[in-house]
């Protein structure tokens, strides 16, 4: 809550509404920022490709023994051994690995001798049609009645939303779901189906009665968050100082919500968005082992349970990029989108500011 | 943020929230979970593994909630079920603020190359979806309860130390470090009389809402089965085992999530409710 902030946002504010932007181009002055950041997320991605490949080299148990069983020769393991590469110095393993996970080649499953590749494909398929209906029912529910309520602050509708969301943000996703699962499908209505036994021959979104209910259950656990988040950054926007100023200047009050306080407010929601895959990365594989959805998370709790590492290595990788490009992608967009951020002329300066707005909010949200 | 100076001490600070409904709803909610969970297995009318009626046979005067899969009495097993997951995610909690904050702390009072090296490595455990590195951690090194919570608590210790430090960075830059650091007080010294009485209350609202996450990643974990092992009676564990009767016997799912639900909304009202109560203090 420092003015001069706020001062500096007002002056921002105001001179992208009212002058609109200049007409000459230049080199963008974010490029080197941009570079950087790509930069510290490659080494982040490093980083993770080290501590999968190194997790999983660290198990107890000896993957030979373990596809040829207890009663197998020591002779016959020693060669399969040998096959798998596991008998070779540990960092000509990683950069074997790495050379084949780059080259789009994720090895054979243990469990089944598939290829992983072909068994990822489809279930990737899967639990991308669910994320994407989750969030694109999600995300633009959250962010407009997180404005409704921010506009209706303190009214009896914004009090009885804000103690009812609470409650589906509380309670643990598979929790809720096994809650809906009784609501809807065993006990009280019989409507919809326990379990979503998707036929692998048709696509996941051509079989939408299958996926409401986890839709809905994945949707209530993460709208409270991003509500929230916006509910209080449009508040927050509302109180400015830019908000005032444009009253001041009698700007209609239509004009002062819609142009010049939702642009403003929308920009944590950037990052609230980002945070909202990465909730539904680590819920999805709940829910899908609750609906017995054949997702990605089933198959990786399955990988898990048989400890067949080409299949975690692959789940987790894959899951951890999508990660880092969504976090990289929300601080380009962020960047993009403010004004000061893009103008302002020291890197460091615009990365603290950003995580400082987007620190705010999600702390005068929870 | 915190306006510096000698803001209230924490006993007053929560003396003013327990004015708050939210707050004594969220800790009623609580300490029902605790007392289910701690006290119960001194009143479980039978042994929590005994097979004493039939499979999934229904509610009678011996067995108010019914028998599970194996037909287990459904109320002992419930009983005796909390404890793991009550210390567990209570545990985990605490391990996971003690490590943050002092990383934290660290990273805003040393500045410089250990900030930069901290948040880096923050950033990269932030590229983990939470469960998913539990997973992974736990999938490959085993069971072990210790391990369990210690992974859970690594998986929170990044969000940890980026609050901390946030709050912390507020504190540092404020006069009165200044003033004693000229005082010649030590760095500990200020440590300990400055800086983390000044950034306690907010991580203690953390660690509430931690405990929140805390029970529902462990609940889930049992849910998924790594958790307790089957003949051990445990509430997540109890949900994934009778979730085939949900059409013939559904208290026996019902009861346990009833009970996760109470303990994670409990603690989530308790502590956004004192966060908030303490927010309008320093506001002030």
């Amino acid at each position: 809550m420092s003015n001069v902030a706020t001062d500096k946002m007002t002056d921002a504010a105001d001179d992208a509404f009212a002058r609109g932007q200049p007409s000459t181009y230049q080199l963008p002055s974010w490029l080197p920022w941009l570079l950087g950041r790509l930069a510290s997320g490659l080494g982040v991605v490093i980083v993770i490709s080290f501590i999968v490949f190194g997790a999983t080299q660290a198990l107890p148990s000896d993957p030979a023994r373990i596809i040829l069983g207890p009663e197998a020769s020591e002779q016959a393991i020693n060669v399969l051994r040998q096959q798998l590469g596991l008998d070779q110095p540990i960092y000509t393993q990683y950069v074997a690995w790495l050379g084949e996970i780059t080259s789009g080649n994720l090895g054979r499953s243990i469990d089944s001798n598939v290829d992983v590749s072909s068994i990822i494909h489809a279930r990737f398929a899967n639990s991308l049609a669910l994320t994407l209906t989750v969030s694109l029912f999600a995300i633009p529910l959250a962010i407009v009645s997180g404005i409704f309520l921010a506009l209706r602050r303190d009214s009896k509708v914004d009090q009885l939303a804000i103690s009812t969301i609470v409650l589906f943000k509380a309670v643990p996703g598979f929790v809720l779901a096994i809650l809906l699962v009784m609501l809807f499908s065993t006990s009280v209505f019989q409507v919809l189906p326990a379990a979503s036994l998707l036929d692998p021959s048709k696509p996941a979104l051509a079989q939408f009665t299958y996926l409401i209910l986890p839709t809905l259950t994945l949707a209530l656990s993460v709208v409270p968050y991003l509500l929230r988040l916006v509910r209080a950054s449009m508040i927050e926007a509302m109180e400015s100082d830019y908000v005032i100023a444009a009253r001041l200047r009698g700007v209609p009050e239509h004009n002062v919500i819609w142009r010049h306080a939702l642009p403003n407010a929308l920009i944590p929601a950037i990052q609230g968005i980002a945070m909202t895959f990465r909730f539904l990365f680590s819920g999805v594989v709940l829910v899908e082992v609750v609906f017995s959805y054949p997702g990605i998370g089933n198959t990786l709790n399955a990988a898990i349970e048989m400890r067949d590492l080409p299949m975690i290595q692959a789940i987790v990788l894959a899951i951890t990029l999508g990660v880092v490009l969504i976090n990289l992608a929300a601080d380009l967009i962020t960047l993009l989108l403010t004004p000061r951020l893009r103008t302002a002329s020291k890197r460091k300066l615009k990365k603290k500011r950003a995580e400082k707005r987007f620190n705010k909010a999600s702390r005068s949200a929870a | 943020m915190s306006s510096g100076f000698k803001a209230k001490s924490v006993s007053e600070q929560f003396a003013t929230a327990w004015r708050s409904k939210q707050v004594r709803l969220g800790f009623t909610m609580t300490l029902v979970a605790l007392v289910v969970a701690l006290l119960g297995p001194y009143f479980a009318p039978h042994a929590p593994t005994d097979l004493v009626g039939t499979a999934y046979g229904k509610p009678n005067g011996d067995a108010w909630l019914g028998y599970d899969l194996l037909g287990r009495d459904v109320l002992s097993r419930i009983l005796a079920g909390g404890q793991s997951v009550v210390w567990m995610s209570i545990s985990a909690s605490l391990i996971a603020i003690v490590i943050g904050s002092a990383l934290g702390v660290a990273a805003a009072y040393l500045r410089r190359k250990t900030d930069q090296f901290i948040l880096w490595v923050t950033d990269v455990f932030i590229a983990f979806p939470d469960l998913i590195l539990v997973l992974l951690i736990v999938s490959l090194l085993g069971r072990e309860h210790w391990l369990i919570v210690l992974t859970v608590a690594i998986a929170f210790v990044p969000g940890v130390i980026r609050l901390s430090r946030s709050i912390a960075l507020g504190v540092v830059t404020q006069e009165f470090i200044e003033a004693a650091e000229m005082m010649g007080y030590s760095r500990t010294q200020i440590l300990f009389k400055e800086i983390i009485p000044n950034i306690l209350t907010p991580l203690l609202v953390h660690l509430g809402i931690m405990l929140t996450w805390a029970v529902g990643m462990l609940s889930g974990l049992a849910f998924l089965g790594y958790g307790v092992a089957p003949p051990t009676a445990d509430w997540g564990l109890m949900i994934n085992e009778n979730r085939a009767g949900l059409l013939i016997q559904p208290i026996a799912v019902f009861a346990p999530v009833v009970l996760i639900a109470i303990f994670s909304l409990g603690t989530n009202l308790l502590a956004e409710g004192v966060g908030r109560v303490t927010a309008r203090i320093e506001e002030r």
